[in-house]
């Protein structure tokens, strides 16, 4: 089991708007990767972005021009 | 088999969808479901094709393309849940059963009321005969944009400015024109666009959709597995989820993404024209023979690729099916799920047979049509 890190969490409404945010962040360099919705951020399924906490400055620029509003953004141990 | 039944579905497909779908039947995981590589990859498509859709139908958001199975499923969605109790909606004689019977569904179950603007002997409509129907309950204009049975098309721009002129929603059956026709939803002020994607866009049959132009609010039609927001009670709101439960064809929709990759690197215009020139040829060869009478109106090319006829009064399911035994032409006979037209047309008895072409398909199968047409009708020959 790998040993738990401290990201930084992206949670999404629809799929949809994760498939824009990763293209997004592609073609900005934004690094990450898609990953299932972790628990302490929301119950239920889905997926999230997961970033090193030190780019939000970069996600919350890659979400304003995805033109995506994000259902929570915020650190977590995944 | 020379097939001329391209108005039913398309029976000869690019080669790169028929390698999109087999490559997705190996390789496709759950869209929606999962952040696997195998889920990822179809979610991927998925949410390519939306766009690409988007882009080719001038559809602003492509998150408001929504998949379906085909566009009677897509209309069936749009109809049963724009309306509300009292609204009064417009629709034509034009159209095929996939749009009168929602309607009918809507007035029976939802009290909605219903006009159909006619249609006269050549299966055309008066445009002013649109304005006329609007009273101030009219909530829409629900219309083919080329019938299934004449190929006759209607001026959906035309359309769609007297929709926008008296803020009413303007729902357009693209089934037999998506892919061939020039469709721009937002120049043609069209709100909701419902399409298949087995006809003219040449991918797999199990695919089509519904395109939702600016703020259009639609009812859930069936709710279920979302692979997200699982612990809400309803179906989540944001688009395309809210009309998309359960597990999408993406084996399909990868096929689909292929069919609009070829239509783009052929040319829409270029595919349209050849399509046209093929029935024009057809048209100009069965006019002159003795006995045949076309249904629709020539006077214009901007039609779609359809010629429908009759042998004097020889029954169209015996004509076809002597057309396919004895010539191996595949046709189609019968009513066409297109009563109302049939009924302005006067050939409720008779039927019609009606001949279909597409892009595949090449002058010489054309001239053996009109050759067969010749044939049976001088056997026909009261």
């Amino acid at each position: 089991m790998r040993e738990k890190t401290l990201r930084l969490i992206v949670a999404f409404a629809s799929t949809h708007d994760a498939m824009a945010f990763e293209e997004t962040c592609l073609s900005r360099g934004v690094p990450g990767r898609l990953i299932p919705l972790p628990r302490e951020i929301s119950a239920g399924c889905g997926l999230a972005w997961s970033a090193p906490p030190g780019e939000e400055a970069a996600v919350r620029e890659a979400l304003d021009a995805a033109g995506i509003r994000e259902q929570a953004l915020r650190p977590c141990l995944v | 088999m020379i097939y001329l039944d391209n108005a039913a579905t398309t029976m000869h497909k690019p080669q790169a969808v028929i390698d999109a779908v087999a490559a997705a039947m190996s390789t496709f995981g759950n869209a929606s479901r999962g952040a696997h590589e195998g889920a990822l990859t179809t979610s991927r498509v998925i949410y390519r094709t939306r766009a690409k859709l988007a882009a080719f139908f001038g559809c602003p958001k492509s998150e408001q393309v929504i998949f379906t199975c085909n566009a009677t499923e897509a209309l069936n969605i749009a109809l049963t849940g724009l309306f509300h109790a009292g609204d009064h909606v417009i629709s034509t004689e034009l159209e095929h059963n996939s749009v009168l019977r929602p309607l009918y569904r809507i007035r029976e179950e939802q009290g909605v009321s219903l006009d159909f603007v006619p249609a006269d002997k050549k299966g055309c409509v008066d445009y002013a005969d649109f304005e006329r129907l609007i009273r101030p309950e009219t909530r829409a204009i629900v219309c083919t944009h080329a019938s299934n049975l004449t190929g006759n098309r209607l001026d959906i721009g035309r359309i769609g400015k007297i929709a926008e002129a008296h803020g009413l929603l303007f729902v357009v059956d693209a089934s037999q024109t998506a892919g061939a026709a020039r469709i721009d939803m937002e120049e043609m002020k069209i709100s909701v666009l419902c399409f298949t994607g087995h006809k003219s866009m040449m991918g797999p049959q199990g695919t089509g959709g519904l395109c939702i132009r600016g703020d259009v609010p639609i009812r859930s039609f069936k709710v279920g597995g979302s692979g997200v927001q699982s612990f809400l009670t309803v179906q989540p709101p944001e688009y395309p989820t809210h009309l998309e439960a359960g597990t999408l064809n993406g084996h399909g929709i990868a096929g689909l993404s292929a069919a609009v990759d070829f239509i783009q690197s052929v040319g829409r215009d270029t595919i349209e024209k050849k399509e046209t020139a093929l029935m024009m040829r057809f048209y100009r060869g069965v006019s002159e023979v003795p006995g045949v009478t076309v249904y629709g109106d020539f006077s214009t090319e901007d039609r779609s690729p359809i010629v429908s006829l009759n042998m004097w009064d020889l029954d169209s399911a015996m004509a076809a099916d002597e057309l396919a035994q004895t010539y191996g032409i595949a046709t189609r006979a019968g009513a066409h799920c297109a009563p109302l037209m049939h009924r302005a047309l006067g050939t409720e008895e008779q039927g019609a047979v009606r001949f279909s072409f597409n892009w595949f398909n090449t002058e010489e199968e054309v001239d053996e049509a009109v050759s067969a047409v010749r044939e049976i009708a001088e056997w026909a020959r009261p």
